[in-house]
């Protein structure tokens, strides 16, 4: 339990050969999938079952189906998809700018982080396609194309900015995960006993040869996508802010929403990450390479993130009450101890209260206490989101049509087959694709870089 | 059988980060050009033992994600100032805030996946799965914790002998020649890869067809009819009397209605008092009101000289001293209520309108019996500057 934090600690524990390391990492896609794993692989498959079956609904009868309605047009559909979005963050944050900042210790989880972006923009996908009711037409007006009215889609309004943005960043993310897998496949290739497990990772690997007037390029490009990817995902959850922020209605439109939602989008996707990485480096015997240290940091991250969602909190109370706004002031006081009170407080308890234990070096460490913590947080940050949605609109300007909206259970099978969609997407992804990028750990094992004095220097 | 096949080159393992560094170093400085080095992972400080020059790749991401910026500005201005320009919040038609989010999303959009296209085409030349250096025992090794290089054969200075003694003396713990593969004899014509083709375009096909004829062309739900609320004239049975529509609760009073309390008398003794001054605005509404509702009987002027060419009997004057001696409320009184055969026109007017009526009658009534004053005082006005 005594670590001594000025000095860096080694990146890959137990003192792994390159060898060791490929073995390691490579070895689940080998094995057979045990019992264990077609339970885990059965459970997500009927959370997506029943989705399908909610979207199914949905498709049919319309979305007539969800609980949404006046004054409480903007739900569920909203909330999970920003929810989702958010998850995504922590992947680019941890592959761009951790990268940008020299952080050594990403290489163990990055792969993963990115991977779980991906799936975490593909659930985030679903509401909104789903909710423009018809959505194999949804193409003809979220995108602009000529067509024979010469109409285009309004590039004024940020609906728009949001199909631009979260478009992009899916592009974005895919591409930034397939250039950092190239060299696993061509090792993939290499090591392979199996025949068709050949053919496939040939194809995908382009023909990659390690050769290093290719690694000089490879690493070039590697920076480009950092540099380009560290803003985009700030943008991206900045443009989701601006879907509320830019509407007037009081509890939305604040300045403070594009870095508030940045900082909770970090907050969430970190939790989300060390969830699912505390099952992962457990079951694949990865404990060396995601090590503890590892999940200290993220903690870290949790902790500073979190006081900023905390910060964010107070701060809109305070503009509230310096603006002399009574609607400003009754849309907060509303939030706190109004009907849905019970809303906010789990939302400040989960995201502001349960975090502040990681000031504690013991429990950061402590794996069983670490993942309540995180789960809290995850249930906070899905809070936050309804609570920003549903109390602002629920009392609007016009009393008589107050209401309390309740989602249906529709809405629930749609969220819960979302979260099965991520999750069966998770399991296959750990039986297919190396779940921890072979080169990048490689690079950074103990001495796998030439010393000052060795290299004929 | 080797003996047949052309040499690739020759290509030496190390065990070492430090051993490759070295061996590259001296590669590079004996003036070898066509080798290479490969290695599981990238190895810092190769760059500069093998001479490479920094990589021009950057160029290709500017000169994209410039043309990103240029394509989504120029788009955006074309559709929204030019091809179907619109107001959109009061603001002007390129209103460049607000088309920054897009720009910057396509700009970097297009950086990124020129990048790694470029990279993969041009800097590459990928796919490529034919290599000699593919399935070699050298390949498999430095895929996994070797580090290799190899010199090719058509390098101007490629020496066998040499070469063997050079990767020997700098540490190679296995040295390999590496041929040129067999030509792979590939038949386009192969049953499979027709069949194959053949499924490709029938999927193809079936999907495109039941997308243009089928999937556009669905019903879109029309269970919006079909709603819980009552319709106009549709009976309920929740009320006794199973109508759908319901009166108003008794004594129910409209939103800005004021009851009247001398309905159906006739001339009352102290009726209302006049709660509107004669203002400009007032005069004018009631001018207005007056010509509307008024005149058609009364005459423009209140002379009782109907327009109506005795389709209807003619009013009395409004200039007779009885109602010129009458007080506002009971001017006001007839209005509301109604005298011989002039009917109520409490649901033509509102309150606000009969007051500013009865307080043009007094203008027309003061304008056609003129005191003396009266004719000073307009005299006395400052002459407008309006041609007749």
């Amino acid at each position: 339990m005594n670590i001594d934090y000025s000095q860096e600690l080694p990146v890959v524990e137990g003192r792994l050969t390159l060898r060791e390391i490929n073995d390691l990492i490579a070895r689940p896609m080998d094995e057979r999938p045990n019992k264990k794993y077609f339970i885990a692989l059965s459970f997500t498959l009927s959370l997506l079952f029943i989705g399908a079956i909610s979207v199914a609904l949905t498709l049919y009868y319309g979305i007539g189906m969800w609980g949404n309605n006046q004054p409480v047009g903007w739900a569920f559909d909203i909330v999970n998809f920003v929810f989702w979005v958010g998850i995504g963050h922590a992947g680019t944050l941890i592959s761009a700018i951790l990268f940008l900042l020299r952080q050594k210790w990403r290489t163990g989880i990055a792969r993963f982080a990115e991977a779980m972006t991906i799936f975490a923009v593909m659930c985030a996908a679903i509401f909104p396609i789903l909710h423009t009711g018809r959505m194999w037409v949804a193409v003809v007006y979220l995108l602009p194309y000529p067509n024979q009215h010469s109409l285009w889609v309004n590039f004024s309004s940020p609906l728009i900015w949001d199909v631009f943005a979260v478009s992009t960043y899916f592009a974005v993310s895919l591409v930034f995960w397939y250039v950092g897998l190239i060299p696993d496949f061509a090792t993939l290739r290499d090591t392979t006993a199996s025949k068709i497990k050949k053919v496939i990772y040939s194809i995908f690997s382009l023909g990659w040869r390690h050769s290093h007037r290719n690694w000089q390029h490879y690493e070039k490009s590697y920076m480009l996508l950092a540099g380009f990817a560290t803003p985009l995902v700030l943008s991206v959850h900045t443009i989701v802010s601006f879907d509320f922020a830019v509407s007037i209605l009081p509890g939305w439109h604040t300045t403070i929403f594009p870095p508030y939602f940045v900082a909770g989008a970090i907050f969430s996707g970190f939790a989300m990450v060390v969830t699912v990485l505390i099952f992962v480096r457990k079951i694949f015997d990865l404990e060396n390479i995601i090590t503890i240290n590892h999940l200290e940091k993220m903690n870290k991250v949790i902790l500073a993130t979190g006081m900023m969602v905390g910060y964010a909190y107070a701060m809109e109370f305070f503009i509230a009450w310096y603006s002399g706004n009574p609607i400003e002031q009754f849309v907060f006081i509303n939030r706190a101890f109004g009907p849905y009170a019970w809303a906010y407080w789990i939302m400040v308890s989960c995201n502001v209260i349960f975090p502040q234990f990681f000031w504690i070096k013991k429990i950061r460490r402590s794996i069983p206490i670490m993942l309540m913590i995180v789960i809290f947080v995850n249930i906070g940050m899905w809070f936050e989101r309804f609570v920003i949605t549903v109390t602002s609109l629920h009392r609007d300007f016009l009393p008589s049509s107050w209401g309390y909206y309740t989602p249906t259970l529709v809405d629930f099978g749609v969220l819960i087959g979302s979260f099965g969609l991520f999750f069966t997407l998770v399991l296959l992804f750990t039986k297919t694709l190396p779940v921890v990028s072979i080169s990048e750990v490689k690079a950074v094992a103990e001495g796998a870089q030439p010393s000052h004095n060795g290299g004929d220097h | 059988m080797e003996q047949n096949k052309k040499v690739f080159g020759i290509a030496a393992l190390y065990d070492s980060p430090n051993a490759i560094i070295k061996a590259a170093k001296t590669v590079t400085d004996k003036g070898y050009k066509n080798f290479d080095v490969h290695s599981p992972y990238p190895v810092h400080g190769m760059d500069k033992a093998m001479k490479l020059p920094p990589s021009k790749l950057g160029f290709v991401t500017l000169a994209f994600g410039l043309s990103g910026a240029a394509i989504a500005l120029l788009f955006m201005y074309w559709t929204m100032t030019i091809d179907y320009p619109m107001i959109i919040g009061g603001k002007p038609f390129f209103s460049l805030p607000a088309f920054i989010p897009v720009t910057f999303e396509l700009t970097v959009l297009l950086a990124t996946l020129s990048t790694v296209i470029g990279m993969v085409t041009f800097f590459f030349y990928f796919p490529n799965n034919s290599h000699p250096i593919h399935d070699t025992n050298y390949m498999k090794s430095v895929s996994i914790d070797k580090f290799g290089l190899c010199i090719e054969a058509d390098d101007e200075k490629f020496n066998e002998e040499e070469i063997n003694k050079l990767f020997t003396d700098l540490g190679a713990i296995k040295i390999e020649k590496i041929f040129f593969p067999d030509k792979l004899n590939v038949k386009i014509l192969e049953p499979k890869f027709i069949g194959l083709l053949l499924i490709v375009a029938a999927f193809v096909s079936v999907s495109t067809y039941l997308h243009l004829n089928k999937v556009l062309y669905l019903v879109p739900f029309n269970w919006m009819m079909d709603q819980g609320r009552l319709d106009v004239q549709s009976s309920s049975e929740l009320f006794g009397d199973k109508f759908g529509m319901r009166n108003p609760v008794k004594g129910t009073v409209a939103r800005g209605f004021m009851p009247y309390e001398y309905q159906g008398v006739n001339e009352p003794t102290s009726p209302l008092s006049n709660p509107y001054l004669p203002t400009k605005e007032n005069l004018s509404l009631g001018e207005k009101k007056y010509n509307s509702f008024c005149s058609p009987c009364h005459g423009n002027l209140g002379d009782g000289d109907s327009r109506l060419r005795g389709q209807f009997p003619l009013p009395p004057s409004l200039h007779s001293s009885k109602s010129r001696d009458w007080l506002d409320g009971n001017l006001y009184h007839v209005i509301v209520n109604g005298q011989n055969v002039m009917p109520s026109y409490s649901s033509q007017l509102s309150r606000e309108e009969r007051w500013a009526i009865v307080n043009y009658i007094r203008v027309l009534q003061r304008a056609k019996n003129a005191s003396e004053a009266d004719i000073q005082e307009i005299k006395k006005e400052p002459v407008t500057n309006v041609s007749e």
